[in-house]
């Protein structure tokens, strides 16, 4: 079906399988706040500060952590949709916008987002079938062309054309909404789609079916997925990498298997923890955590999980953990002192009790 | 239980306003003193609906009641002005799922505290203002004293939620209604509150209804669930038969449609299609549409609700039937 199309033909694999679909190197972006007329230094919220991060091709990145921590920045920063302040980013071996590197329309075509609102990322004044057409025909598809493939692409998630193609947003349920995002945003025949909590607002016999249509169209069409979520089973399930960020930075990165099964940051320890037990009989006992997380305003020094870190130590405000490879499984990276034998923290590499 | 605190009998409500809707459907539902119950269910199945009918917060002229409802000896249907105000809040009252809007923006957290405080008990400003902070400490709200003058935007939104069970627990009800109190929260925050909320209900022995539509809060807080589907209760149990051995097909689906360790990379064993619109329902069991295991009776008849001893089960073709022995 792709091959009919007159757009130009989706950029092909450059790199190669061990090239990275996507590198990060160290995104920041800083918002200003607006203070009082007396205050005299300027506040900034620091809301993604240094993440670097790549995506092997095929795979799927899951990024987890509490609200406010940047997941959802760090994704409009890599969709462009707004500019960071520093950081660069490389493209199956091309850098993005730089010079001899991918264009950055060219980009966009690879790259798609699929948001949490499924009924606010709809345009309501186009029906379901405009909406998907809409993107491509901007790109220069003949409009008869563009309207096929919409159907076409309604058909594939699910959404019968004949029934579906002339209706509204506003005509169908949360689950048929989000369905047509993830059509729309397959339009382009994308290689990275970024998920911005796609499944978090819906019903969960709902979620289960979006969660394996989403697996079945990145077998289908080679996909690489960045799942951002605050539901740990959710990403669990379906990651293959996860990332876990904390106050605009990556405290913890590995493997599914490694985070889920020997987590090494206290801070993901707790997080995983946090989630309710499905058992009557062994229900949780104390909360992992006491608080909320702290204000992205001025973060604390050093780690900047020591406020709320059972193992926090004098060393841990004056020094700044480096995210640094776990020995034995360098994929495996954690920023926490504990796991650094040179850091000077006194219970560094012991065994520590969950 | 002998007397329960709360007893819904075929309880239906029905939206009438430009668009007919049928919200809840003959529900039945009994509640002893010191229970907490939580109902469970997809947004549209009517868990919201029967909290805000329990406190009569529908607008009366749209709204139509039929059955009965009573709660603690009150006929809740037949009460009316002064007894109305006394009955919400004093003996039921309410946490609800967005504390930042539930709050009034304008006033300090402390005075909405006394505030309702002294509207239900005869006592002068300064007593009250004493309770309220005491409620504060209670919830666990670090430095009381401080947040006691906050506005609730000065709040984080678990502290928010503390304040917001702290207001509800002022007047010392019999029955705590919950509304997703945790869903707009971090999972570390989320389960701060559901043990603080464990915490209080033991100390208090009151009830709590807990409506949720996840099933691991559930778990963590109740000893009963009652599943909820379009705007009827189709099972209900003690927390561990219904987690460990669903009867219905509905809680089957969404038992297996819940995502943990041991489905990684299969795919999941989702329910088909989407919850019914309450506008229209289907003349027989509401399930039917997307029911696996449907028959031409269950597309006829709506299946009664049976009950034996603590469970109750409204299918033609359970999983598993309801009888002592499974």
């Amino acid at each position: 079906m792709k091959q009919t199309l007159t757009s130009p033909s989706p950029v092909q694999d450059r790199g190669g399988p061990a090239q990275p679909l996507l590198v990060v190197r160290d995104l920041k972006k800083h918002f200003a706040v607006r203070g009082g007329p007396l205050e005299r230094s300027k506040k900034f919220v620091h809301a993604v500060d240094g993440v670097s991060f790549s995506v092997p091709k095929g795979k799927t990145l899951g990024i987890v952590g509490e609200s406010g921590c940047g997941k959802s920045t760090t994704a409009r920063l890599i969709a462009r949709l707004m500019a960071a302040d520093s950081g660069s980013m490389v493209f199956d071996g091309e850098g993005v916008e730089e010079f001899g590197g991918i264009r950055l329309k060219e980009f966009r075509r690879n790259l798609q987002m699929v948001f949490q609102d499924s009924f606010a990322s709809l345009n309501p004044r186009l029906t379901i079938a405009e909406t998907i057409a809409y993107g491509p025909r901007v790109h220069g598809m003949p409009a008869a062309e563009a309207m096929r493939q919409a159907q076409a692409l309604l058909a594939r998630v699910g959404l019968e054309p004949a029934q579906f193609a002339s209706r509204y947003p506003h005509e169908l349920s949360g689950g048929q909404r989000q369905r047509v995002n993830i059509a729309r945003a397959l339009a382009f025949d994308p290689r990275l789609v970024i998920l911005d909590e796609a499944v978090a607002a819906l019903d969960k016999s709902v979620q289960a079916q979006v969660l394996n249509l989403l697996q079945e169209l990145k077998a289908e069409r080679q996909l690489t997925y960045l799942f951002i979520s605050h539901d740990l089973h959710v990403v669990h399930y379906i990651s293959d990498y996860v990332m876990v960020m904390y106050l605009g930075q990556v405290v913890e990165t590995g493997p599914v298997e490694r985070i889920y099964g020997q987590a090494a940051h206290p801070y993901t320890r707790a997080l995983l923890s946090a989630v309710p037990s499905m058992d009557p009989d062994n229900r949780t006992q104390a909360s992992p955590l006491a608080g909320d997380p702290p204000n992205p305003i001025n973060p604390p020094s050093g780690c900047r999980f020591r406020d709320r870190c059972p193992h926090a130590h004098p060393v841990c405000a004056a020094k700044t953990p480096a995210l640094i490879g776990l020995p034995g499984e360098p994929a495996h990276q954690a920023a926490c002192h504990l796991n650094d034998p040179a850091s000077g923290h006194p219970a560094a590499l012991m065994e520590i009790q969950p | 239980m002998t007397t329960p605190l709360v007893s819904l009998q075929d309880l239906s409500v029905q939206f009438c306003g430009s668009r007919k809707a049928s919200a809840l459907n003959a529900v039945n539902l009994e509640l002893g003193a010191g229970e907490v119950l939580a109902l469970l269910g997809e947004s549209g199945s009517g868990k919201s609906v029967t909290l805000r009918t329990l406190l009569r917060l529908h607008p009366e002229r749209t709204t139509k009641i039929q059955g009965r409802m009573q709660v603690d000896g009150q006929d809740v249907l037949a009460l009316k002005g002064r007894a109305l105000d006394l009955y919400r809040g004093g003996t039921v009252s309410m946490v609800f799922q967005e504390p930042g809007l539930a709050f009034d923006p304008v006033y300090t957290i402390g005075q909405q505290i006394t505030e309702s405080i002294r509207a239900h008990a005869a006592i002068d400003e300064a007593a009250a203002r004493a309770q309220a902070l005491q409620m504060l400490e209670r919830v666990q709200i670090p430095q009381a004293k401080r947040r006691f003058d906050a506005y609730p935007h000065e709040l984080s939104g678990g502290m928010r939620q503390r304040a917001m069970i702290a207001l509800a627990l002022a007047c010392q009800p019999k029955l705590l209604l919950a509304d997703e109190p945790t869903t707009a929260l971090d999972a570390t925050v989320q389960i701060q509150i559901l043990l603080l909320l464990r915490e209080l209900q033991r100390e208090t022995g009151m009830s709590v209804i807990f409506v949720t539509h996840d099933i691991g809060a559930a778990v963590e807080v109740a000893d009963r669930i009652a599943v909820m589907y379009a705007g009827r209760v189709v099972e209900q149990g003690p927390v561990g038969e219904i987690v460990r051995r669903p009867r219905h097909p509905y809680t089957a689906g969404l038992l297996a449609a819940t995502v943990g360790t041991e489905n990684r990379g299969q795919p999941l064993l989702a329910v088909p299609g989407s919850p019914p619109d309450l506008a229209a329902l289907p003349p027989g069991c509401s399930f039917a549409p997307r029911c696996a295991q449907a028959s031409e009776r269950c597309r006829r008849e709506v299946p009664p609700l049976q009950t034996l001893g603590q469970q109750a089960l409204a299918c033609w073709h359970p999983i598993l039937p309801l009888a002592e022995a499974a």
